[in-house]
């Protein structure tokens, strides 16, 4: 294949379709989990070729501008590294008997459907085939939450089922009465739902109409998003699947319900007439924050306590979008990917804590650094990003997203802080019982795949020490860009 | 007006009748019967659906009408049906919440789309603005029915009605793109829920309203 030819969008949806259909068909674990990661692998690279290669005009289908490679990139990465950390939980998932060969097969393919579906969600330029895309991204992961069939698994998947059903359906609405907003002004057909010229027109939409569809939408893709009054399923979703899922669900799924959101903000602040999208999503993601924090205080099981930390850090990172201006959106943008690498990293450790316990029950596991080096120090540094502690990335988006809020609104940046502290007071405390102490709980030696954790911690690290000046210029594009 | 002209009268008592019989599910407290009332909602919708396309001109509905009838009409009753039975639940009566604040709610609701609905789009066509005021009742009433009810087929039934709704309102926005797509993908959402229910055998939602049992599911009990 010849440069010229080669179209990242067309590999970037492409690998992974193809690879669900030809991993549903092969046999075998070795040889499908390898295959996985390799097909992983190749999207990535074809994201990453997206740089290198002139970006196709936007069409009616597909859009590729600077704030959806963001999206892309991180996806794929993600993507590639969980893959491998797949290989090496599963196996041991199929040396215990908790999952069947013929499952395997199932788990591999939903996989690569889910991660077709989220890429297909960041570069349509289309309002409908967007939705389409989520809906897809959130079927494939509710087949794998429920995939181990325990009763608490089937509850975790049938909840998340339903609310996420509901969540697509308001959002479905929402993107019905766009259309009916745009119609009077871009005409009836293909164009009334086409990204690019909606936010050309849109200020010439009807206000009242995109008003109310902003709503629906908010609540729509806001229940993927796990925002505090909507986040039900979110903790049953990642306490009751494999944790390859728990980290992709963190890391990835909600990033593509956010961007659905961000899309549909900037749409609205096209218009000057409509309500302003900011003070709603303020007041949900501070909503968030503060109840996922006092949340945390009563979890007991070690994937639960991640996934409400999930719950706040989605809380910030809408926050930080909901006040705008581009400090607060350079903030959100690096807190996103810098919770996406974190948090995934995290579960990378979690799940094989857990596997080499037995247990998930945070009382049950104590003094990992000391029989566990490598895992049990893998968790300390990823707790410790997560909870915000210098010099790690996630302490420089706090930080910016706190400092840019007092600027402005003084009594929201106390409400954060308080928030984020709460989380950070929880967070050590579990993290001391767990990494230190006298050890409990069976002390296997682990097989586990520390290269995924500890290149997502390195990254944290790096960018918590040096942002590469490329980098800082590319975001603050995109914050530009959110408005 | 010169828009109330027959197709204007049609396609309103079409849409309706699909909230009137959004109403009747709220009170059927049998599962065989709110699955026929179901079928009645489909059927409703496949004939409101056909009508757009005939009054729109728009060939590619009438995909989107033989949809609803054969599939939402026809298989997906009969299939519940079986399950049903299969389950060994048809003959139960559940009453999670009252009828009488059920419907009372229920018409909050209607009141609620109405109003939010007629004002914002004063200036959209008559049809459409119509249209969908009434798809935004069928969806919260479908929402209702899922919050009253406890039984996985219910809440399924429950959110087909809410799904009904939205592809009443996706064929009253006129020319509006992805019709078809959307409610093929709707489908195969529902087909997955439907198969889901039955290889799981998932009954209810919770069976007990014990908290321990709670505490038990999220494996967070001391």
């Amino acid at each position: 294949m010849n440069l010229a030819s080669f179209d990242p969008v067309t590999a970037v949806l492409l690998i992974p379709i193809g690879a669900a259909a030809l991993l549903a068909a092969l046999p075998g674990y070795r040889l499908t989990a390898r295959l996985n990661v390799i097909a992983s692998l190749a999207t990535f690279l074809a994201a990453l070729s997206l740089f290198a290669i002139d970006r196709p005009p936007p069409g009616p289908y597909v859009l590729v501008d600077d704030l959806n490679i963001v999206f892309i990139l991180l996806n794929t990465f993600i993507g590639f590294t969980t893959s491998i950390f797949s290989a090496s939980y599963i196996a041991h998932e199929l040396e215990t008997g908790r999952l069947t060969p013929v499952y395997l097969r199932f788990y591999h393919a939903m996989y690569q459907t889910m991660m077709f579906g989220m890429n297909l969600a960041f570069v349509s330029n289309n309002i409908g085939l967007m939705w389409v895309a989520v809906e897809i991204a959130t079927l494939s992961t509710v087949l794998m939450v429920g995939i181990y069939r325990t009763h608490a698994a089937l509850e975790a998947a049938w909840k998340y089922f339903i609310l996420g059903s509901v969540g697509i359906a308001l959002a479905l609405f929402g993107t019905i009465l766009v259309y009916m907003a745009a119609r009077p002004v871009v005409g009836e057909g293909q164009d009334g739902m086409v990204w690019t010229i909606l936010i050309e027109h849109a200020a010439l939409f009807d206000p009242a109409l995109l008003n109310v569809a902003f709503v629906f939408l908010f609540l729509g893709y806001g229940t993927k998003v796990g925002l505090a009054p909507l986040h039900a399923w979110l903790p049953d979703a990642h306490a009751e699947g494999p944790t390859p899922i728990s980290a992709v669900l963190s890391g990835l799924l909600l990033n593509v319900a956010l961007y659905a959101l961000l899309r549909f903000k900037i749409l609205l602040a096209a218009n000057p007439a409509a309500i302003a999208p900011g003070p709603l999503m303020v007041t949900l993601g501070l909503v968030s924050v503060v109840f996922a924090a006092f949340m945390l205080y009563r979890r007991r099981d070690i994937k639960r306590l991640f996934a409400y930390s999930s719950i706040e850090h989605m809380g910030i990172i809408v926050f930080a979008f909901g006040m705008g201006g581009p400090l607060a959106n350079f903030a959100g943008l690096l807190h996103m990917v810098m919770h996406s690498l974190t948090k995934s990293a995290i579960f990378f450790a979690v799940g094989h804590i857990a596997q080499i316990k037995g247990t998930q029950r945070i009382n049950r596991i104590r003094g990992l650094t000391v029989t566990h080096p490598a895992l049990g120090w893998g968790l300390v540094v990823g707790v410790a990003a997560i909870a915000g502690l210098p010099p790690l990335g996630i302490f420089m988006s706090e930080f910016l997203v706190v400092t840019s809020t007092f600027a402005r609104q003084p009594l929201l940046a106390m409400v954060l802080v308080l928030g984020i502290l709460l989380a950070f007071g929880a967070l050590l405390l579990r993290l001391t019982s767990v990494a230190f102490g006298r050890p409990r709980g069976s002390t296997a030696s682990a097989e586990a795949s520390y290269v995924p954790m500890f290149a997502h911690l390195a990254l944290v690290l790096g960018a918590g020490i040096y942002l590469p000046a490329p980098l800082v210029v590319w975001f603050q594009n995109v914050a530009r860009l959110l408005g | 007006m010169q828009m109330h002209s027959l197709a204007f009268d049609i396609s309103h008592t079409l849409a309706g009748g699909l909230v009137l019989i959004s109403f009747m599910m709220l009170y059927q407290d049998r599962l065989t019967s709110l699955l026929n009332v179901f079928a009645l909602h489909a059927l409703v919708l496949a004939l409101s659906v056909a009508w757009q396309a005939y009054i729109q001109d728009a060939p590619h509905l009438y995909v989107t009408a033989v949809i609803a009838l054969v599939f939402k009409a026809l298989v997906i009753p009969v299939g519940l049906h079986r399950i049903v039975k299969r389950l060994g639940i048809h003959r139960d009566i559940e009453s999670a919440v009252g009828i009488g604040p059920t419907m009372l709610a229920g018409m909050g609701l209607v009141a609620l789309s109405m109003v939010l609905m007629l004002r914002v789009t004063a200036d959209a066509d008559p049809l459409a603005r119509e249209d969908l005021a009434f798809a935004l009742s069928v969806v919260l009433l479908g929402l209702l029915v899922m919050v009253t009810r406890r039984n996985a087929v219910s809440q399924v039934v429950g959110f087909m009605s809410l799904e009904n709704g939205l592809v009443l309102a996706a064929t009253g926005a006129k020319g509006m793109p992805l019709v078809v797509e959307i409610s093929v993908a709707f489908s195969i959402l529902i087909a997955f829920i439907v198969i889901g229910i039955f290889l799981f055998r998932i009954r209810e939602r919770f069976d007990s309203v014990d908290v321990s049992a709670l505490d038990d599911f999220r494996g967070e009990r001391r």
